[in-house]
């Protein structure tokens, strides 16, 4: 007698109804298996897994080795994927779905970590600069740039300064382990006469917690960010990236 | 929400931003960029990407610019983002960015310049550990370098042959 076809409807796994209901518009069924992402991806091979495989296994239902390979920290959400999948379809999606099921604390410690770090932070820092460590660093470093380089005696940095019409964002690493790296950006700045000002808080612009899969904590961070650049009514929030 | 790429190129534009080529004219040193996938293909797309290589092209010389292949929003991640370098998966996060590696050493480049943060870690430690002997650099530190006014303080990045260049 001849074997039945496996049947995917009937092979649902819990996984892919919670990512069925969180992407109703990435129809998984219309996966052609062709391979076109998994050829690439530089995530391919890792953990023994990759892109193709990776959907397959959340069609079959195989919701343990899902929610529990690591590949899934290993595949960065970059969308190459998407960009070349003939049907468009949302694997970074299924991998962020698939890391927002470990328990958080099992999740990757550097990450976590991160996150937490932003999350008690006012300055939103990844890396724990407060208040008084940014502003320490900034007015330190400006004034021996004032003074080493006559060019740039009149420059100004300013923090909180209401009404600007830029709020430029750092990145921690930055004002934490190389502070120089600031001057280049102020320098063009000034050169161009930009209304601009850093916050005193929300200024980092990195989001671990976007990583980490934490949707709540990821939002909070959003909207504090988001609040530090209303209440100081800048026009545009700027990213020096 | 905007880039400051879409600033420099804008200023540059309007003639704010005077850069120009000339220190590299002699020089001829070759430089490649990374499109970041968040900046690229996961927000702005090719315009950002196109605004990136005007601003890069009138810093360095159009002739010293060599771009990857591919590119823009088809370009490879280079396995700095996601929390990569956060999450301690170390030999998975080098092997993931050998492709990038691969890529960066097919352009025969010198320098490649990385307009985000991730990137510019990854690419260093993929120059280090691979042993490329390619840099890895900012934006605004060539832009200054152009412009006459980057100090001495600030050439971290830049190799021997770049870090008296315009002093
Ligand atoms: S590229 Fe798209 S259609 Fe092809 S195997 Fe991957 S997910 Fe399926
Ligand atoms: S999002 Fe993940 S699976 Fe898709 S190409 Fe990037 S690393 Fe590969």
């Amino acid at each position: 007698m001849k074997e039945d076809a496996i049947k995917l409807s009937e092979q649902k796994g819990e996984f892919r109804k919670k990512v069925e209901d969180l992407l109703p518009e990435g129809n998984l069924d219309l996966c052609l298996t062709c391979g076109t992402c998994s050829a690439g991806c530089p995530a391919t091979g890792l953990e023994n897994m990759d892109a193709r495989k990776f959907l397959r296994m959340v069609m079959y239902g195989m919701d343990e080795e899902v929610t529990t390979t690591p590949w899934v920290w290993m595949c960065t959400m970059c969308q190459r994927c998407i960009y070349a999948c003939p049907m468009r379809i949302d694997i970074p999606g299924l991998v962020y779905q698939a890391r927002a099921s470990w328990p958080r604390e099992k999740r990757p410690k550097g990450i976590l970590g991160s996150c937490d770090m932003a999350l008690k932070t006012e300055t939103c820092s990844a890396m724990g600069a407060s208040v008084e460590d940014w502003k320490f660093v900034v007015e330190d470093v400006l004034e021996e740039v004032r003074e080493t380089q006559p060019q740039f005696k009149d420059m100004e940095v300013h923090i909180d300064k209401v009404g600007a019409e830029i709020f430029l964002n750092q990145n921690s690493r930055e004002p934490v382990t190389e502070a120089e790296e600031m001057v280049p950006l102020w320098k063009i700045l000034h050169t161009v006469g930009a209304d601009w000002t850093y916050g005193a808080k929300g200024w980092a612009a990195e989001n671990y917690c976007m990583f980490l899969a934490d949707d709540k904590a990821w939002e909070e961070i959003v909207r504090r960010k988001a609040k530090a650049v209303d209440e100081l009514k800048c026009k545009v929030w700027l990213n020096t990236e | 929400m905007r880039s400051i790429i879409q600033y420099y190129a804008q200023w540059i534009r309007e003639g704010k931003l005077k850069v120009n080529s000339d220190w590299n004219k002699d020089l001829k040193i070759k430089f490649t960029v990374q499109d970041p996938c968040q900046l690229v293909r996961k927000s702005l797309g090719d315009p950002i990407a196109e605004d990136l290589r005007f601003v890069v092209k009138s810093v360095v010389g159009e002739e010293n610019f060599i771009d990857m292949v591919p590119n823009k929003s088809n370009n490879y991640c280079c396995g700095g983002g996601g929390g990569y370098l956060q999450s301690g998966f170390n030999d998975a996060r080098r092997k993931y960015g050998k492709v990038k590696f691969d890529q960066i050493i097919r352009t025969g480049a010198q320098y490649c310049i990385t307009p985000c943060h991730n990137c510019h870690s990854q690419i260093m430690d993929l120059s280090k550990y691979y042993e490329g002997g390619f840099y890895v650099v900012h934006l605004w530190t060539l832009i200054c370098l152009s412009l006459g006014i980057l100090g001495e303080e600030e050439r971290e990045y830049l190799g021997p042959e770049l870090k008296e260049v315009g002093l």
